[in-house]
């Protein structure tokens, strides 16, 4: 991870910086309520560790709006993976929480960068082990592009056009306790 | 979270770092959530395949490791000494060649020898996981242990720990006491002389022959079969008078603090070691051991069959 940073040091172009993200959560925030008149019914499952923090970051915009609370969750995809074995290094498993039953509900799967969409179907598999919800929709702080399967985000704080060298590094207070940012780094 | 898994193989906990047991450990946790789910089954180890293989007899390890690697969406072949050529006179090396012959990905093996499951992942391409080797280790029963201690009581450093029996032919027993020392908890062996020599001391635990001093200040209090066979051998000199001496009857669990945690690999010898009114009393974790192996075995398989070759 060191020598990552090192190496890349000279080429990562801000993208965006703390008030652009909070901006974009609040807007994703308002697209929720609106689409959703139930929002009691509405779960937020963030994906281990940025989009478990983005998803209570958007449930607190949420109340601030409507004084709701939204139900958040973690959805663990780790075990869900259609790579194991092959990849280098073995994807930590964490511990998946969330209410149930899930019929009836909206589960919003929340990421930090939508890429390949392999960890979103990994995701949604990982829900119906739980349960039947109502419907899943997706939701990531950026759209980076290059899906390989056919898996289109509900919304989006930013889409971010990239070429596959380039690497988008997020950061977030609570999980990385440096501050909120989004650079695009090039290889 | 920051620990790398790399082995391929689990052959004790001797040799396991302190933050690889708790790797483990917390790896366990995500599996435990497993099984609370509707679908109680995760693709991880999709078209891999597990061998049982299992040269002494064995129900309960083998049937937790089998369904661990059934959740985990692995295909499991069973192969016990009985059934196996191995009372033919092939040797353990011509028998798990064999069976790497058959793509098999994870051995997990159960032998007489100590050694037997070191011996093969020195030569298999394949993972191998000790489910008891002789006297020798017990690794995933030691670590369903502690996962079950911490569990309980929210850590495992600190905590007093007796471990009460036939420690000198005890592989579960020694697996323990290295993962219990390794996480800093102070491990107490009780039993008579004979099956608790005085060599252990050298492990770094204390040793006692009166269960009466031990009991008051015991967090956890992990009682081992008693072995009849041994009997036989003179170790002791008789079931009556091993219960008069270290049997945890009513009356002597009346010693036990509040909260101290009765723990039990199984299978249990009511009347022996364990009165059944303690078995089944509210000290007892023996029922949440067995649950939680089933998410520590998932955990070590998920590791070890995960790591690339």
């Amino acid at each position: 991870m060191k020598q990552a940073k090192q190496k890349t040091s000279g080429a990562a172009v801000p993208t965006m910086n703390a008030e652009a993200i909070r901006r974009a959560l609040q807007r994703i925030a308002h697209e929720i309520i609106e689409r959703n008149p139930q929002l009691t019914h509405v779960v937020l499952a963030g994906i281990p560790s940025r989009g478990v923090e983005i998803a209570q970051r958007i449930a607190a915009f949420i109340h601030q709006l409507r004084k709701i609370n939204v139900e958040t969750g973690v959805i663990d995809v780790a075990m869900h993976r259609d790579d194991v074995g092959t990849r280098s290094e073995l994807p930590i498993v964490r511990e998946s929480k969330l209410p149930l039953p899930l019929e009836e509900r909206t589960v919003i799967v929340v990421d930090d960068v939508l890429y390949t969409g392999r960890t979103v179907r990994a995701a949604m598999d990982a829900i119906n082990s739980f349960g039947r919800p109502a419907r899943i929709q997706l939701a990531v702080l950026i759209d980076r592009g290059h899906r390989e399967l056919p898996i289109r985000p509900d919304y989006v704080g930013k889409n971010l056009p990239t070429s596959g060298s380039e690497k988008v590094r997020v950061r977030l207070e609570q999980t990385d306790h440096e501050p909120d940012e989004v650079q695009l780094e090039k290889q | 979270m920051t620990t790398r898994w790399t082995r391929k193989d689990l052959l004790g906990l001797r040799e396991l770092p302190a933050e690889e047991i708790n790797f483990v450990l917390e790896t366990a946790d995500a599996f435990k959530q497993v099984g609370t789910r509707e679908i109680k089954k995760v693709p991880a180890l999709r078209g891999k395949t597990l061998m049982n293989f299992f040269v002494e007899p064995s129900t309960r390890t083998r049937t937790s490791f089998e369904l661990a690697a059934l959740r985990l969406s692995a295909d499991v072949i069973n192969i016990s000494a009985t059934t196996s050529s191995l009372t033919k006179g092939e040797t353990l090396k011509d028998t798990a060649r064999n069976l790497e012959a058959l793509h098999a990905d994870i051995l997990v093996l159960r032998h007489s020898s100590a050694g037997a499951p070191q011996f093969l992942a020195n030569r298999l391409k394949a993972s191998v996981i000790n489910a008891g080797d002789g006297a020798h280790e017990h690794p995933t029963q030691a670590l369903l242990d502690l996962y079950t201690i911490r569990e309980r009581r929210g850590k495992i450093a600190g905590l007093r720990v007796a471990i009460v029996g036939d420690i000198l032919f005890s592989r579960v027993a020694r697996s323990n006491i290295f993962g219990l020392l390794k996480l800093g908890a102070h491990v107490t062996l009780v039993g008579p002389s004979t099956l608790v020599p005085r060599e252990f001391e050298k492990l770094g635990v204390e040793i006692s022959h009166k269960i009466e001093e031990v009991l008051p200040q015991a967090d956890v209090v992990n009682l081992l079969r008693i072995q009849h066979e041994r009997q036989r051998r003179e170790y002791f000199p008789g079931i009556g008078e091993y219960i008069r001496l270290f049997g945890l009857t009513k009356e002597r669990a009346k010693l036990l603090k509040p909260d101290c945690l009765i723990m039990h690999p199984g299978p249990i010898n009511r009347g022996v070691e364990i009165d059944s009114e303690v078995a089944d009393g509210l000290h007892s974790v023996i029922l949440d051991q067995v649950t939680n192996g089933l998410a520590v075995r998932m955990a070590v398989l998920y590791l070890c069959g995960g790591v690339s070759a």
